[in-house]
């Protein structure tokens, strides 16, 4: 009995100093590895959040700025009567995405045009970050079946407030953090 | 190395001794190269030394290219450039790595098919198909990413659509999307670090090609009929192969020089044919060019990524048109244990030779639907080739094992030789050539 439980003590003892290494391995392993990984992730430079300011006084309307934030385009959309109707009269349970995807409003705020436009209470002003929600293209203004925007890479359909109607994008385009600072001045960010 | 018996490696002067007794390379030399091929191989066999051909062209074209050319968004372009107007031959090098990438997939595309035809997946070659598939998807990520480093608006929106395939993955994909571009958008970051992979992955697809050879030099060079090779002694092993060196190295020289004349005419007179004139724009991160294409090697792929504009049941058809153009690849990953037919080579399979070529037609007609613009009718096309390229793998090739009735193979690979060449004189068969002794 007592030449068993020796077996058996010994038998344990080699068998936590297995687990034990390889233990201490899968840490200083995953620990070497790590920076590794992470050195892939966005620098200090490019994680830096900046903010923009942008003059919008000279945009006419039914016309559109395009400035550049974060390396993506922005769209800053000056909207005509009839592109603000249109949005409004669309029922918001027909749309493929009903949220309005608005980074100034809480995150399930439903994809109505005064959502999709509130930056300003008149809802003249549309700004969005100007990336297909698809596979990442910049949509074209003015074209497309909604008399929005028009994603040439795989068919996405946009209507005049942004919001996907027809094609593979998934989401409405998102809109940036972003406020009027003055009048006519937009800070992006 | 070889399971087929065959004369083995006795070093003869003392010099061969002394490295031999050391370390015996060249004995791994003599095995590799003398390998008992079966002497039925058609022309299909001749893309081994092709691809072979391609990796080192674009290792050497690749590595002299490194010395021009510079990794930063704004001089990449114009690196790229100098490298056309004024390094010495520089124009001939690009050309010739550009265009090499295209006779490499051409190639891959060949060596694919004709093993699905022959049926080279099936055991014991599994793993010899596993790590050619493996090194096929280390060719596409080679090429995409070297496909960016011009810099041009192709590279630019080109990387920024593939990237975004992974951001369609659900929870992790955006984090994981900007972890591969090393920001928001594609952008410096980006380029320099495929740069960095688009030199280091040829290397591995080297490695990779080693093991590929050393798998299939353990289970013997698959042949037309699917017949194995007899085993049972020397003499009888004899008659079914021939050595690699010099009766095959000289049949896929002669095809390689062949090919190269067409290679080179390509190069020479049409060198953009195969590329797209929006890749002379430099990038612009502010303006999609209207109708973004992949390289043609990638269209069929491409069209199916396009083909799911629907959703499917919780899946939406982002995610959906990812996980087919994945899955689509998958499927070549699976075949060895989709087909159930107990016959190797499709020559004996009627049925089999009728979805075969069914295939082949789809690849292309995917290849074509995939440079059209995302519209009607190109979209129910491209639907409807994606349907048949899952069908074949997942419904008809399982099947065919339980219905088809295969034709009966010939019993050995010397009666299906002597059944192409003229039978020799009866007593003549020793006459015939033997491994070099």
């Amino acid at each position: 009995m007592a030449h068993a439980a020796n077996e058996h003590e010994g038998g344990t003892r080699r068998e936590f100093l297995y687990v034990a290494t390889a233990a201490a391995g899968a840490v200083v392993g995953g620990a070497a590895v790590w920076p590794l990984v992470n050195q892939m992730n966005p620098s200090a430079d490019v994680q830096a959040l900046s903010s923009i300011r942008v003059d919008v006084s000279t945009v006419e309307e039914g016309t559109q700025l395009t400035v550049s934030f974060l390396g993506k385009p922005v769209f800053i959309r000056r909207r005509t009567p009839d592109n603000i109707t249109e949005a409004e009269a669309e029922p918001i349970d027909q749309l493929p995405d009903p949220i309005a995807r608005n980074a100034n409003l809480p995150p399930d705020s439903p994809a109505t045009d005064a959502n999709r436009s509130s930056l300003d209470p008149t809802g003249v002003w549309l700004v969005m970050t100007g990336v297909c929600t698809h596979l990442g293209c910049v949509p074209l203004a003015d074209a497309g079946d909604y008399g929005g925007w028009f994603c040439p890479c795989h068919g996405s359909h946009y209507d005049t407030a942004g919001r996907i109607r027809k094609g593979p994008a998934p989401e409405n385009l998102p809109i940036p953090v972003a406020s009027f600072v003055s009048e006519g001045v937009l800070e992006l960010g | 190395m070889s399971g087929i018996p065959h004369d083995h490696y006795e070093p003869k002067t003392t010099a061969e001794k002394w490295i031999e007794s050391r370390i015996p390379v060249l004995g791994l030399a003599y095995t590799t190269l003398m390998i008992p091929t079966p002497k039925n191989l058609n022309w299909m066999w001749i893309w081994g030394i092709v691809l072979t051909f391609c990796l080192a062209l674009q290792i050497v074209t690749g590595i002299v290219l490194v010395m021009h050319y510079t990794p930063d968004t704004t001089l990449a372009f114009r690196s790229v450039e100098h490298i056309m107007r004024d390094v010495n031959g520089g124009w001939a090098l690009r050309y010739i790595h550009a265009n090499g990438a295209s006779l490499f997939f051409i190639a891959v595309y060949a060596h694919i098919f004709r093993g699905l035809y022959y049926g080279s997946y099936k055991a014991p070659r599994e793993i010899t198909w596993i790590i050619g598939m493996l090194i096929y998807l280390a060719m596409m990520a080679t090429a995409f990413m070297g496909y960016v480093l011009p810099w041009g608006q192709m590279s630019f929106w080109g990387a920024t659509v593939i990237t975004g395939l992974f951001g369609a993955l659900p929870v992790v994909g955006h984090d994981i999307q900007t972890w591969l571009l090393g920001g928001p958008a594609v952008g410096n970051p980006t380029l320099t670090r495929f740069f960095s992979l688009h030199y280091l992955l040829p290397f591995v697809i080297a490695g990779l090609v080693a093991v590929h050879i050393w798998a299939f030099h353990t289970t013997g060079n698959n042949n037309p009929t699917g017949v194995e090779v007899r085993r049972g002694s020397k003499a009888e092993a004899q008659k079914d192969t021939l050595p690699f060196w010099p009766y095959f190295v000289i049949k896929d020289l002669f095809a390689l020089a062949f090919i190269l004349i067409f290679f080179a005419a390509i190069v020479g007179f049409m060198p953009n044919f195969l590329g797209h004139p929006d890749n002379y724009l430099e990038a612009n991160p502010m303006v999609t060019p209207a109708h973004i294409v992949p390289e043609w090697y990638f269209l069929p792929f491409y069209a199916i990524l396009r083909a799911i504009t629907f959703d499917i049941f919780f899946i939406d058809s982002k995610l959906g048109g990812v996980l087919a153009m994945f899955g689509s690849i998958i499927m070549l990953l699976l075949v060895p244990w989709l087909d159930t037919s107990r016959t190797r080579s499709g020559r004996y399979r009627p049925m089999f030779r009728f979805w075969f070529w069914g295939l082949v037609l789809d690849f292309f007609v995917l290849m074509w639907c995939g440079g059209m613009p995302a519209e009607q009718p190109y979209v129910i096309i491209s639907q409807l080739a994606t349907l048949y390229w899952f069908t074949f793998f997942l419904v008809v090739l399982p099947l065919l094992g339980v219905i088809e009735t295969p034709k009966t193979p010939p019993a050995t690979i010397q009666e299906d030789f002597d059944a192409h060449y003229e039978a020799p004189a009866p007593g003549a068969g020793a006459a015939r050539p033997t491994p070099a002794e």
